[in-house]
């Protein structure tokens, strides 16, 4: 038997608000964010609340400024999602002034100056992350290998490090990532297979950096199940960084790593599922954001493998971001009632 | 000569009608070599002169101009200007000259000059056009030097750093470290602050203007 249950008028739609949808992405981010602090130490959680902080802080100033509410733009969590994103793309141990840096470059010339949320062409967090990583290029590529050092320190120790309490020298236990390190000792022509024997390679990509990203790929899903996100971007990222992985791969294992390797390492999984998805800078239609997945899959796999920077997902999100208004223009949605 | 004439001038010179500001003429030598004060003061001396001189020469031929050829003219006068500005600065401001490079002899191809010598020169007098070059030239010099400083600042941590290329070994005193120990904000010297920073001064302008007209 169907129980149907009537009510009168009026109905009321979803209730679903930007603030829930923030909120949503934000628990997605939490067994990736578990992970990392797992393996990679307090600095993680400390680099994230500061960046909260930051974030909340300085968007509060400019509504001030431009003389609007803060509570309604506060509340919708944007500020806090950049802030999140943007802290866990950073090192874990990165100075205090890092983070700060970045999150105000963030917020304020990558998202208010445009005109606050959904308007911003670029991807605050990319941006910011960009900007601080082509501005301060040696304390943007000191990461701490996973397991080795992080499972020793604790929180007290990791607030020290950060705000710089006692001059200890970052330097001493960081070291590149795993795909850094694989680009530059295939560089200085060192064979693919005596390079994988380092401890910071596991059994597809990096030690730990695959549990981590496994998390992410776990909250993905689910924000994909919950209908937050379509399933087009995710799939053609990752389907194209497989596509030209094996490619090279197939051309001379030799020279290029496994597809695995790619898909497992850096920041993909959870580029793929939280970055490129932002909805105010990525295409509207399916087809459009099916070309939009496909460009950030080959770019970030040019630039990590030819380019000088330790990944190439920041500038791949942020080169796609620019072609955005061009694949809206040229790729409409069928108008409902129209033949288009 | 009237006073009123004249201060009508230096305003829009420095302020209503200021070249970088207002006219956005000259933006690549303006985005391109402010990465430090001194570096920019090089350069807005050099255009300074160019513009001082194009306009009296420019202003002085005037009459015996015809419409049909003016242009080549003002293209001939200002080229040799700027080649003799460039063999004197090669001369006695070797390093200078070096750092800037090709933007002393691209300041021949700068918007402003030949515009000044078109819309202003070659119809007034000729101590007019004079003064009408200088002070286009010093609005242009400040806002070189205001972004050159506050790249510098942000980039550097100091201000005025070489200060020698342009006052000789004596002038190091006035250099100053504004930070000590500072690791640089890269962004700032690189492309992308120039247009950031030439933005902001922009932004201040007009913020300013919208407050003057308001208590009008």
């Amino acid at each position: 038997m169907i129980k149907v249950i009537t009510k009168s008028s009026p109905f009321l739609h979803q209730d679903i608000s930007v603030s829930v949808i923030m909120l949503k992405v934000l628990m997605a981010l939490c067994p990736g964010i578990l992970a990392m602090i797992y393996y990679l130490g307090w600095g993680v959680l400390i680099n994230i609340c500061l960046a909260i902080v930051v974030a909340v802080t300085a968007e509060s100033l400019v509504m001030i400024l431009r003389k609007r509410s803060i509570t309604d733009t506060v509340t919708d969590y944007s500020a806090v999602i950049t802030a999140v994103l943007l802290a866990i793309a950073l090192p874990a141990y990165a100075p205090w002034w890092i983070t700060v840096v970045g999150i105000l470059f963030a917020i304020i010339i990558g998202k208010q100056l445009y005109g606050g949320l959904g308007y911003n062409p670029f991807n605050p967090a990319m941006l910011g992350y960009v900007a601080l990583l082509i501005s301060f290029p040696r304390e943007m590529t000191q990461f701490v290998s996973p397991n080795e050092f992080s499972a020793n320190i604790n929180f007290v120790e990791s607030f020290k490090l950060i705000f710089e309490v006692n001059n200890f020298p970052v330097d001493a236990f960081t070291m590149a990532t795993p795909i850094d390190h694989l680009k530059t000792n295939l560089r200085l022509d060192h064979s693919m297979e005596a390079i994988l024997q380092h401890s910071i390679y596991g059994i597809f990509g990096g030690t730990g950096w695959e549990i981590i990203n496994a998390c992410f790929f776990i909250g993905g899903l689910w924000l994909i199940y919950e209908k937050i996100i379509s399933w087009h971007i995710p799939v053609t990222v990752l389907l194209s960084i497989a596509f030209i992985a094996t490619l090279f791969y197939w051309f001379n294992d030799e020279k290029y790593a496994t597809p695995l390797f790619h898909l497992t390492s850096g920041a993909t999984i959870m580029a793929a599922f939280f970055i490129v998805t932002d909805p105010v800078n990525s295409a509207s239609s399916y087809i459009g954001k099916l070309l939009i997945g496909c460009g950030v899959g080959l770019l970030t796999y040019i630039i990590r493998t030819w380019g000088g920077y330790p990944d190439g997902v920041a500038f791949a999100v942020l080169l796609m971001n620019m072609t955005v208004p061009v694949i809206n223009y040229y790729i409409k949605p069928k108008v409902f009632g129209y033949d288009n | 000569m009237h006073i009123e004439n004249l201060k009508k001038i230096t305003l829009n010179g420095l302020w209503t009608n200021n070249s970088a500001l207002v006219q956005l003429l000259g933006l690549c030598p303006l985005l391109a070599v402010t990465s430090t004060a001194i570096n920019g003061l090089g350069l807005g001396i050099a255009t300074t002169i160019t513009l001082i001189l194009s306009g009296t020469l420019v202003s002085l031929i005037r009459n015996l101009l015809r419409q049909e050829i003016r242009l080549p003219v003002f293209m001939l006068i200002i080229a040799s200007i700027v080649t003799i500005i460039e063999l004197t600065m090669n001369a006695w401001f070797h390093e200078l000259y070096l750092i800037l490079g090709i933007f002393i002899p691209l300041i021949v191809t700068n918007c402003v000059i030949i515009g000044r010598a078109e819309a202003f020169a070659s119809r007034q007098g000729v101590f007019l056009a004079f003064w009408d070059g200088l002070m286009m030239g010093l609005g242009f010099t400040i806002i070189l030097v205001l972004l050159g400083s506050m790249r510098e600042i942000l980039g550097k941590g100091t201000l005025f750093s070489q200060a020698d290329l342009m006052f000789g070994n004596g002038a190091d005193w006035i250099t100053l470290t504004v930070f000590d120990n500072y690791s640089g904000f890269l962004l700032a010297i690189l492309p992308p602050g120039a247009f950031f920073g030439l933005a902001f001064i922009i932004a201040i302008k007009n913020i300013i203007d919208n407050h003057q007209s308001h208590i009008k």
